[in-house]
């Protein structure tokens, strides 16, 4: 928002509460993925008429292979959970590097953070992949350094630049009355930082923060792409297993749309459902 | 110009820096391709996108329940999947789904190519995200507003024309403009299903001689330039429709 | 149907009931105007006095009874609401200006878009009224550059530019700072001078006695008393009517 009056001319989208208005989004209710369980089976339909005789049937493949995807599935959760803690550890520093009263410290933090902010994942991710030796020596033991764990640290960056956005939007969204009251009280600035500012940001944090997890969640498929073997790895791995059959990728990937689906969705409807909580209590 | 080229020649010569699209005038051609490429692919799916986006949050003001439910159910769709799955689903599911149809030489060739693969899933990603941020942008104009204009003696069409969309671009402004900057960060997912775009001719280029790093170093500095690009065009169209009091 | 002559009244309402939901907010209200009548609906909030203007520009249907603007029915679903609303102008609590547009647009806006007026004739008509409203020098500010009592006169000024013969003023100061009302006060005074039929629904009752023609005291969504302002405000004797006029003076 700019400074200065603030008319009541436009309400922040999704504020409109009481007032109403023809244009409500109808919520979308847990049953409505039946939809997407629909276009799935009716993608199997389609790829079965598709199939020759004899072969077996696309959903008992399905089923056949679905321990070994959803393994794939889980190792994409941990890859993004892990990606997820390191990027806000480092966001915290780096967001709080953001409002810094040392002006280096502030140029080496926005750098970094325009620039992991604003360059693709994939292009991270090869960076991360090509420019990391596969393992590291440390006086004489050798630590090997596995491509998932790179991969990993690859979607950490981009987590680190768009938290440190976060927090720093955050912290600047606290009226500058607090900092004046707690140095009123002879708070030092650290402490002011660490016991007053950020416990209010947290709010204001969560629901930007839970958005970003959730594409984590959804790049780190990205990562099959520079060689780690994950869900989609599996699934094309899958799929020449079942002898290549082209009738079979599209089930196979609509699987994988759907697990995805079922994951991201909730943390999604959570989200909108915070934000709009903590929007009414500003 | 050519002895700029050369410059870089013996920059590689002098300290190993090996830049060969700038001195090697195959590899200069392949990146300047690509780098069109890319650029076309973020303006066609920019434009679908934006088209997606109004038509979509148009369909959503419909007083039909299930159209409704229908784009609300499309949003979540491509909003909670990831676009590379949504990429392969459609140029190796669909594709493979999909007839074959003979060229001009008789060789039978998918009706689609993966280049148009990547604009259809790109931009249907991309639309998904633009219903949303237009859809909330009208909702965000006061319903007196409108009520306003009625008693003015619009009709309800016209009161939309010129009072709620005027008005609701630039409440979605903000909104556009990160999606906008995310969806030229995504089309480096079509290097997924080989389009010959940045990414991809990148790979190439480090693939023959072996210059991985100083690609890398250029990759990034491209799409930061790219998205550099977006942000300033939309922040003149931000400016230009900036009227005081409408602080968003 | 009998054509409407200037000795009928200019807006009538018969026993106009109203719903929301299972509120009923308007039991049977029923009043007459005449042409250059200024009438004023005071009461407490929530009785429903906003409703009554807003069924009167038909921006809410009615669920029963009848509003006659010049001897039309509102209420008919074959009413051309062009016509009426080019008939009622409406000023809202809210000012409820278009934000993007400077006040002059404002102002030319509707005449240029719903009427179809010659540009030339349509700007020269908004240089008036700016200047009527005393406001000739922000023409060109967009309403968020503008104070409340600025914004509220160019939303009339906005109803007036489509040449209504009545006039709804909704609680129209009651969202400005009291400095500013005044401003909006005098100007609304000035229309009622020159014979503009004005319908206001206020709280500021000072305003009421000295402009109004007659004053209608609603609550609970009926009229409970009515009167030419002298008498009302001295001999009110219905215990509601007291009750209020104790707690506003």
């Amino acid at each position: 928002m700019s400074g200065g009056r603030i008319l009541p001319v436009i309400l922040p989208p999704g504020a409109r509460g009481a007032t109403g208005g023809p244009w409500r989004a109808p919520t979308l209710r847990a049953r409505h993925g039946a939809v997407l369980v629909l276009a799935l089976l009716l993608a199997v339909g389609a790829a079965e008429a598709a199939a020759e005789p004899g072969r077996p049937s696309i959903l008992g493949t399905l089923w056949r292979w679905t321990p070994l995807l959803l393994e794939g599935f889980v190792f994409n959760i941990a890859i993004s959970l892990l990606a997820m803690a390191i990027g806000t550890v480092a966001g915290l520093a780096v967001g709080l590097g953001l409002i810094s009263p040392n002006p280096g410290v502030r140029g080496v933090s926005w750098c970094l953070t325009q620039l992991f902010r604003n360059a693709p994942w994939l292009v991270l991710l090869f960076f991360v992949m090509f420019l990391l030796p596969f393992e590291f020596r440390v006086g004489g033991v050798t630590i090997p350094f596995p491509g998932w764990i790179k991969a990993t640290l690859g979607f950490a960056l981009p987590v680190m630049a768009n938290t440190a956005e976060i927090v720093r939007g955050a912290i600047q969204s606290i009226p500058y009355g607090q900092w004046e009251a707690a140095e009123s009280l002879a708070f030092s600035r650290r402490r002011t930082l660490w016991t007053i500012i950020l416990p209010q940001c947290v709010k204001r944090m969560l629901p930007p923060w839970m958005n970003l997890y959730s594409l984590v969640a959804m790049a780190t498929v990205q990562a099959s792409v520079v060689g780690v073997t994950e869900m989609l790895t599996l699934v094309s791995e899958v799929h020449a297993a079942e002898g290549g059959r082209p009738e079979l990728l599209a089930p196979l990937y609509g699987y994988a749309l759907l697990c995805f689906f079922l994951y991201c969705y909730p943390i999604g409807r959570l989200t909108a459902r915070l934000e709009r909580r903590f929007q009414v209590r500003i | 110009m050519a002895a700029f080229f050369d410059w870089f020649r013996w920059l590689y010569e002098a300290t190993g820096i090996n830049l060969t699209i700038l001195y090697d005038a195959f590899d200069r051609q392949r990146m300047v391709a690509g780098f069109w490429t890319t650029v076309w692919l973020c303006l066609v799916c920019i434009a679908l996108s934006v088209v997606i986006g109004v038509v979509g949050a148009w369909l959503q003001g419909s007083s039909l329940k299930w159209t409704r439910r229908a784009v609300q159910g499309f949003i979540a769709l491509f909003r909670d999947t990831p676009p590379l799955v949504q990429i392969y689903f459609f140029y190796f599911g669909l594709g493979a789904l999909l007839p074959r149809v003979p060229n001009a030489y008789g060789i039978p060739e998918p009706v689609l190519t993966n280049v148009q693969w990547a604009i259809i899933s790109l931009s249907l990603f991309a639309g998904a995200f633009n219903i949303e941020i237009f859809r909330s942008g009208i909702e965000a104009v006061p319903r007196a507003t409108v009520e306003a204009a009625e008693a003015l003696g619009y009709s309800r069409l016209r009161a939309y024309v010129h009072v709620v969309l005027p008005l609701a671009f630039r409440i979605c402004l903000p909104a556009l403009n990160n999606n906008l900057v995310n969806l030229v960060k995504t089309t480096t997912l079509a290097y997924a299903i080989a389009v010959p775009e940045m990414l991809y001719v990148a790979k190439q280029i480090w693939s023959d001689a072996t210059n991985v790093p100083e690609m890398m170093v250029f990759l990034l500095l491209a799409y930061v330039f790219l998205v550099g690009c977006v942000v300033w065009v939309m922040g003149r169209i931000e400016r230009r429709l900036k009227v005081p009091g409408i602080g968003l | 149907m009998a054509a409407w002559t200037p000795d009928q009244p200019l807006l009538r309402l018969a026993d106009v009931h109203k719903s929301f939901g299972a509120v009923e907010v308007l039991k049977g209200v029923g009043f007459d105007v005449m042409k250059g009548e200024v009438v004023c609906i005071i009461g407490p909030s929530g009785s429903g006095k906003s409703t009554i203007l807003r069924c009167i520009n038909a921006l809410v249907p009615i669920d029963r009874g009848s509003i006659l603007v010049e001897g039309q029915e509102v209420n008919d679903p074959r009413l051309d609401k062009l016509a009426l609303r080019r008939k009622v102008g409406m000023v809202f609590q809210q000012y409820n200006l278009f934000p993007h547009k400077t006040a002059l647009q404002n102002v030319m806006m509707a005449p240029l878009q719903v009427l179809k007026q010659d540009k030339a004739e349509v700007e020269a008509r908004a240089h008036r009224l700016m200047a009527k409203v005393r406001l000739q020098d922000k023409e060109q500010s967009y309403p968020g550059e503008l104070s409340g009592g600025q914004q509220q006169r160019v939303a009339i000024a906005r109803s007036l530019a489509m040449n209504p013969e009545l006039m709804l003023f909704d609680e129209v100061t009651a969202a400005l700072d009291p400095e500013t009302v005044k401003e909006v006060l005098v100007t609304i005074r000035e229309l009622a001078e020159e014979g503009m039929t004005c319908v206001l629904v206020t709280h500021e009752m000072g305003f009421a006695r000295e402009v109004g023609d007659h004053i209608y005291f609603t609550d609970r969504g009926v009229i409970v008393e009515h009167g030419p302002p002298k008498e009302f405000f001295a001999r009110a004797s219905d215990p509601r009517t007291r009750q209020f006029l104790d707690q506003i003076l």
